[in-house]
């Protein structure tokens, strides 16, 4: 057979997507518990949301609420950290917890014929952790080892200060992982405290994934969560005023063969109408390999191995941000292409249609990838949980996203994004970069100390 | 669990192998390349990774770049490079499969006619960025490599990076890539895997329209070294920037599914792996001394390597802690695991095994496993006997190969340090040339 290869094949319609039905209720606590059958391989996934995060760590308590989810495994009853892990293992469970500004999700993914000591194990850690204080001292401990030890990763140095010079004070000016002096102040009995009002099912979404029976879930859960109680505090207050940091920013790392970049601003909450609208856009500008900062300062000018951008959507405004490592040579070029960038997609290069039917496709014709097994599925779920989405969010993702026109685009670009209040922060070698940063016109750069987060 | 499939090989050498799973309307198209850095010579090294970026570049019927059309069909896509092989992939939905095999048919036949100086200079600029990324700027990056250099003889095909020593990024030449595609890029030296919501007979037909017409290339000589022998204690040193010191003990061992690779894949797991470790329990949970410390059978095709890495707690010392590992090292191989030990280890690498296969396609999925087995064992259904070789260690085996191939000191020590602090470092160490 001759092949054709004077054009590309054209892909045929795009089925429609469904989303699987989600069966709720609710227990008498106030848990409420979810579950979604899915049943192409004997694995189940099981997650709590508690929609309480970092937050909602006290001031000056910066680092409380992820060193509280970090204890939660350390024992528990009768049992000692190793012998919960033990039990874990002897089902083959893995546990995991991530701590996020807005909730704390604890994850087990489990062959589905250990479901039943798996959501055991896991209320367990939830509702009845021992939070003792020799396991404290030895967690706090690592945890400050951890904060010592991320001084030399450019990244994590960029993402913690990135957040502390857009936010200030703000309960979004932290990274989970607090600062040492904010860890050094702790003790267990705040731990002890912010489980008691925090950790509470008031609030909390119990998720499960898997070959199960609703029935089946709500009781098993119904079972294992009948001791846990308490109200769900206020969510967290905004504040009115953010800082306004300084254009430019370097954090000196001598001789460093590239700088890491981030460059931003407060955005825009999760539950704002133009999101599609935003995250058609930011395809176009940096969501992709195709957009233009990727092939810009990768595929045209090799100063990288990667750039890209984000909104990072939240309960309150997050940042919109630019990522990227680039050989320290370019770095004020690079700088000012990412600038312009941003700009251009405001008005002077205009979005086309093509790209951004290319970003539009891109998101919505591979869409049903996304829910292949329970944990993407389960993943799913929590997002509607946390953010207090409708049901029918996933079904109508698609027309949603399809809907998008260039004119919302421009319109969003317009209002969302800002250029002449981007924030650049640079992880690099001072002495070489700084003499191009003066062409910048961002004014002298700010230099802060690794340690000061 | 077994994962039905059916292979079919073309006249052109293709291997063919597809698996139905039509729950989720994906599928996944996985093209190994039997090539890795294994396949370079010193002084050429890091060809075969940069080759990869190469194949994203645009090819002579769609010279504008890989990731446009796919991207746009919604596909999901990458690729990566080890010592072994190469892989690409992309998981598109069921109506765009014609789509991916053109693109992957067109790379695969037709590459060089697109291939300009302009596209191998960027993407040399865009490799020595990923290489100052993930190992020169990143904290202990450089550790893999000194470890590889000193396990493995400079003419061993393992001694040297898969993303190359920066000098030979520098003097690669155009011209080499004609020759390196030639050699290895053909369908006689790929295994192409399809798997997800197709119908076997109607993609077979569409592979056949796609790649039978490309010319099969030359036979691909195996690399067969033989297995390097370390004499003694070779100690290196590292001076980075990093605050805590961090030890690397290395040894040589069994090649991927070798006999006791399963073995020493679970006493990796025993000694290290989670809070329920032996190490961890010693040195983070009990002791205090050390950060965090980790174990791995790195097994490959030509070979393996038993690595332990811990990172010493503040005012702890290197020494400290390779004294409590030799030590959990010597335990193990004279009394053996737990009862409770080996079934949790069996029960787990179960577990791992299925949470792999939930998924078609990316990295480690059922495309790529099916292409692994394949490439590395012709034998794309060796799933149940791959979980066999984990069922069947008991305590006795995994003892005697922990005795056998660590329990020794003809090791690789490697202590990193920060920068001015070689105080911190193992005795006797000597510096590691790597950069």
């Amino acid at each position: 057979m001759t092949v054709d290869r004077s054009r590309l094949p054209v892909p045929g319609k795009t089925p429609p997507f469904h989303f699987p039905a989600i069966e709720r209720s609710t227990l008498p606590n106030g848990l409420r518990v979810w579950s979604v059958r899915h049943v192409s391989i004997p694995v189940a996934t099981v997650m709590l949301l508690v929609r309480r995060g970092a937050a909602n760590d006290p001031v000056g308590k910066e680092g409380l609420a992820a060193l509280t989810a970090d204890m939660l495994d350390e024992g528990t009853g009768a049992l000692s950290a190793i012998q919960i892990h033990e039990a874990l293992a002897r089902v083959g469970a893995q546990l995991d917890s991530d701590i996020g500004p807005d909730a704390t999700l604890l994850t087990v993914t489990v062959l589905s014929r250990f479901l039943d000591p798996a959501v055991s194990l896991l209320s367990d850690i939830v509702v009845r952790p021992s939070l003792r204080e020799e396991d404290f001292a030895r967690v706090r401990q690592l945890r400050l080892h951890r904060l010592m030890q991320l001084r030399d990763v450019p990244g994590a140095v960029a993402d913690r200060a990135f957040m502390r010079l857009l936010y200030g004070t703000h309960p979004y000016g932290h990274t989970p992982l607090g600062s040492e002096t904010s860890l050094a102040s702790l003790t267990v009995d705040d731990v002890r405290t912010y489980h008691a009002s925090n950790i509470t099912p008031e609030d909390a979404t119990l998720i499960v994934a898997g070959d199960c029976s609703h029935a089946d879930v709500e009781a098993l859960a119904a079972r294992a969560f009948a001791d846990w109680n308490g109200a769900a505090p206020g969510p967290v207050a905004p504040v009115a005023d953010l800082p306004s940091p300084p254009r430019l920013n370097i954090i000196p790392r001598q001789g460093a063969p590239q700088s890491e970049l981030r460059i931003g601003h407060v955005s825009v909450a999760r539950n704002t109408p133009d999101y599609h609208a935003l995250v058609a856009a930011n395809m176009v500008l940096g969501g992709q390999f195709v957009s233009r900062i990727n092939l810009n300062l990768r595929e045209h000018k090799g100063f990288t191995y990667g750039a890209r951008t984000s909104f990072d959507f939240r309960r309150l405004p997050g940042p919109f941000a630019l990522q990227v490592s680039v050989q320290t040579g370019a770095t004020a070029e690079a700088i000012r292409e990412s600038i312009d960038e941003i700009a251009g997609l405001r008005g002077v290069r205009p979005v086309s249609a093509e790209e951004l039917s290319t970003g539009v496709a891109a998101l919505t014709r591979g869409y049903a990838r996304n829910f292949e097994t329970a944990e993407q599925i389960a993943r799913a779920v929590t997002q509607l949980a946390l953010y207090d989405l409708p049901e029918r969010y996933f079904d109508e993702f698609v027309d949603r996203v399809e809907a998008v026109s260039v004119t919302d685009v421009m319109r969003v670009a317009y209002e969302y994004l800002h250029p002449d209040r981007l924030t650049t922060l640079i992880v690099g070698d001072y002495a070489a970069v700084s003499r191009d940063l003066n062409a910048l016109n961002l004014g002298a750069p700010a230099v802060l100390a690794a340690d000061t987060f | 669990m077994n994962i039905t499939y059916s292979k079919h090989t073309l006249a052109n050498g293709l291997d063919v192998l597809i698996h139905e799973d039509r729950a989720c309307p994906i599928v996944s198209v996985n093209i190994w390349y039997h090539v890795g850095s294994k396949n370079e010579v010193p002084g050429r090294t890091g060809f075969a990774h940069f080759f990869e970026h190469l194949m994203f570049e645009g090819s002579e019927h769609y010279d504008k770049g890989y990731f446009q059309p796919l991207q746009g069909a919604g596909a999901l896509l990458n690729g990566s490079t080890n010592a072994d092989r190469t892989n690409y992939w992309e998981v598109v939905p069921t109506n765009a499969l014609e789509l991916a095999l053109w693109m992957e048919s067109d790379r695969m036949g037709y590459l060089l006619p697109a291939l300009t100086a302009a596209k191998f200079q960027n993407q040399r600029d865009v490799v020595l960025n990923e290489r100052r990324q993930n190992y020169e700027n990143r904290p202990y990056g450089l550790a893999g490599m000194a470890m590889l250099a000193a396990l493995y003889p400079p003419d061993h095909p393992y001694h040297w990076p898969t993303i190359g020593q920066i000098a030979d990024l520098h003097a690669a030449q155009v011209e080499e890539v004609r020759e390196f595609f030639a050699t290895y890029y053909h369908p006689a030296n790929a295994s192409l895997a399809i798997a997800g919501d197709v119908d076997t007979e109607e993609a077979l037909a569409l592979v056949r329209r796609y790649f039978e017409g490309l010319a099969p290339g030359p036979s691909v000589a195996p690399v067969r070294p033989p297995m390097p022998v370390l004499n003694g204690d070779t100690r290196l040193i590292i001076e980075d920037r990093v605050e805590l010191p961090r030890l690397y003990l290395g040894w040589i061992s069994p090649a991927m599914f070798g006999e006791d690779d399963a073995e020493l894949d679970l006493a990796a797991d025993i000694l290290a792996n989670g809070k329920t470790s032996r190490l961890y329990k010693r040195l983070v949970y009990d002791m205090r001394a050390a950060t965090d410390v980790s174990a791995a059978q790195n097994s490959r095709e030509l070979g393996g390597f038993v690595q332990i890495a811990a990172t010493a707690a503040p005012g702890r010392t290197l020494a400290e802690l390779e004294r409590v590992i030799v030590e959990e090292v010597n335990r193990l191989a004279s009394d053996g695991p737990t009862e409770d030990e080996i079934e949790r280890g069996r029960v787990q690498a179960e577990a791992q095994f299925i949470y792999r296969l939930q998924t078609v396609g990316g990295f480690g999925g059922k495309s790529d496993q099916l292409n692994a087995y394949n490439v590395f064992l012709d034998d794309p259904g060796y799933f149940d006997r791959d979980l066999d070789r984990y069922h069947h260690v008991t305590a006795e085996s995994l003892r005697a190969a922990v005795q056998r191939y660590v329990a020794h000191g003809n090791r690789v020590t490697l202590s990193v340090v920060p920068k001015g602090k070689t105080i911190y470092g193992m005795p006797g160490s000597v510096p590691s040339l790597v950069s």
